[in-house]
């Protein structure tokens, strides 16, 4: 009973999903017209066109992708992940790492006790700093909006750069040996071997996993999406081009490791920055520069540097955000040089 | 019974003991509940991510919150196993 429930709704609604998808720039233009007093072309009423087909736009495809990526989820568990990387040798533990960042559930208040559930059953200190920036940088929300908002070229080029980071960083981190500076303690405690098997998981349950991710992700989200679409409707059409160009253009060349210092104490989850940095570049800051402000805000932020204090030493801190800033900056460099 | 919250003090965990806490009143389950909050205890019982719940030291759920009813099932079945 509970299983056919929670199997067939979804099944009904995604045929409405598409209906209602392909369609909604019809939709928001009838309902344009209906409203009165808006007849008239004028900024106002682009505003409000350009706001009621962005905000559901980027709301369905939220939801839709966040409802697979979570049952998709409940298959990679961190206990797969860590027996995959257990004892991998350095570049392809990176790579693998760094893709399993991806699909790995990730939280930041857990990336304590998944650091030290990899560190202490021997997984390699740069594999798992591979698995600790891409986990947070290339998430499921980011990549919907930069989809949604600019299309699936710099969804890719997100996820391409981002990879290589993670990759690049963690594998710089191991080759350094810095486990020196991983707190003591660390590696003095032993994880207990309590039971640790798999929970058996229904397809219903699976299923049930999605629908929460959806309640949880974009209960969280929507509110700065459409805060974010908001200042993006409002911005529409007016010309500041020139004034955006003059500090975050391609032919200042400070406007790049600028960018990616401001963005380390900005904390924000993806769903606040990808609107704000579409109105960026739509008034003329450059695609690297907007870039590095994206990930430097996304991927180094202030509150996870302090809770991974709790197990890694200062200078480790210092040089894993050196080591990604400055990636971040190529990426920043070298998106201004090619566009 | 002996249950024991694992989580350093994210949102979910607190949701998870709070949960905890009405499934036992509800069912009228004899269980004494603790919270473990240092991380050194947490990593005790090898989980990843928090929050977890373990019963009479075997961990039966983790990095998730489950409904009322799911996890009165969870425990009302360790009830009868002993």
């Amino acid at each position: 009973m509970r299983y056919s429930r929670n199997v067939v709704i979804p099944m009904l609604l995604i045929p409405i999903w598409v209906v209602v998808y392909l369609n909604l720039q019809d939709i928001t233009d009838r309902i344009i017209d209906i409203i009165p007093g808006l007849s008239d072309s004028n900024h106002f009423r682009e505003a409000l066109r350009f706001f009621i087909f962005e905000f559901p736009k980027v709301i369905m495809l939220l939801v839709l992708i966040i409802f697979f990526v979570g049952i998709l989820r409940s298959f990679f568990t961190p206990e797969r992940t860590r027996k995959a990387l257990e004892g991998k040798k350095t570049f392809t533990g990176n790579v693998m790492a760094a893709l399993l960042g991806i699909v790995t559930p990730f939280c930041s208040c857990s990336a304590i006790p998944l650091f030290l559930g990899f560190v202490e059953s021997g997984v390699p200190l740069g594999i798992t700093f591979s698995f600790l920036i891409a986990a947070p940088m290339i998430n499921e929300v980011a990549v919907i909006l930069l989809y949604g908002m600019f299309g699936w070229q710099t969804a890719l080029i997100y996820i391409l750069t981002g990879l290589s980071i993670a990759i690049i960083a963690g594998w710089i981190i191991g080759k350094l040996k810095l486990e020196k500076w991983v707190e003591e303690w660390v590696y003095a405690s032993h994880l207990g071997d309590a039971d640790t098997e798999d929970e058996k998981l229904t397809l219903s349950i699976r299923v049930k996993m999605g629908y929460e991710a959806v309640k949880e992700i974009v209960g969280k989200v929507w509110l700065y999406v459409a805060l974010g679409i908001l200042v993006g409707a409002g911005a529409h059409g007016y010309v500041l081009a020139e004034f955006m160009a003059s500090f975050m253009g391609k032919d200042v060349w400070y406007a790049v490791p600028l960018s990616t210092l401001i963005g380390i104490p900005l904390y924000s989850n993806a769903a606040g920055i990808v609107p704000i940095v579409s109105v960026l570049i739509e008034k003329g800051a450059a695609l690297g520069t907007s870039l590095s402000f994206m990930m430097s805000v996304i991927a180094l932020s202030l509150p996870e540097m302090i809770i991974l204090r709790k197990v890694l030493k200062l200078p480790l801190i210092l040089t894993f955000i050196a080591i990604v800033g400055g990636g971040i900056m190529i990426v920043g460099f070298l998106f201004n040089y090619l566009f | 019974m002996n249950i024991q919250v694992l989580g350093t003090g994210c949102p979910k965990c607190k949701t998870l003991e709070k949960v905890t806490r009405e499934v036992v009143a509800e069912a009228g389950i004899d269980a004494n509940i603790t919270k473990v909050e240092d991380i050194v205890e947490i990593m005790k019982f090898n989980v990843m991510t928090t929050p977890a719940l373990v019963v009479d030291g075997k961990v039966v759920l983790k990095g998730r919150v489950p409904s009322n009813s799911e996890l009165k099932e969870i425990l009302t079945q360790k009830v009868f196993r002993i």
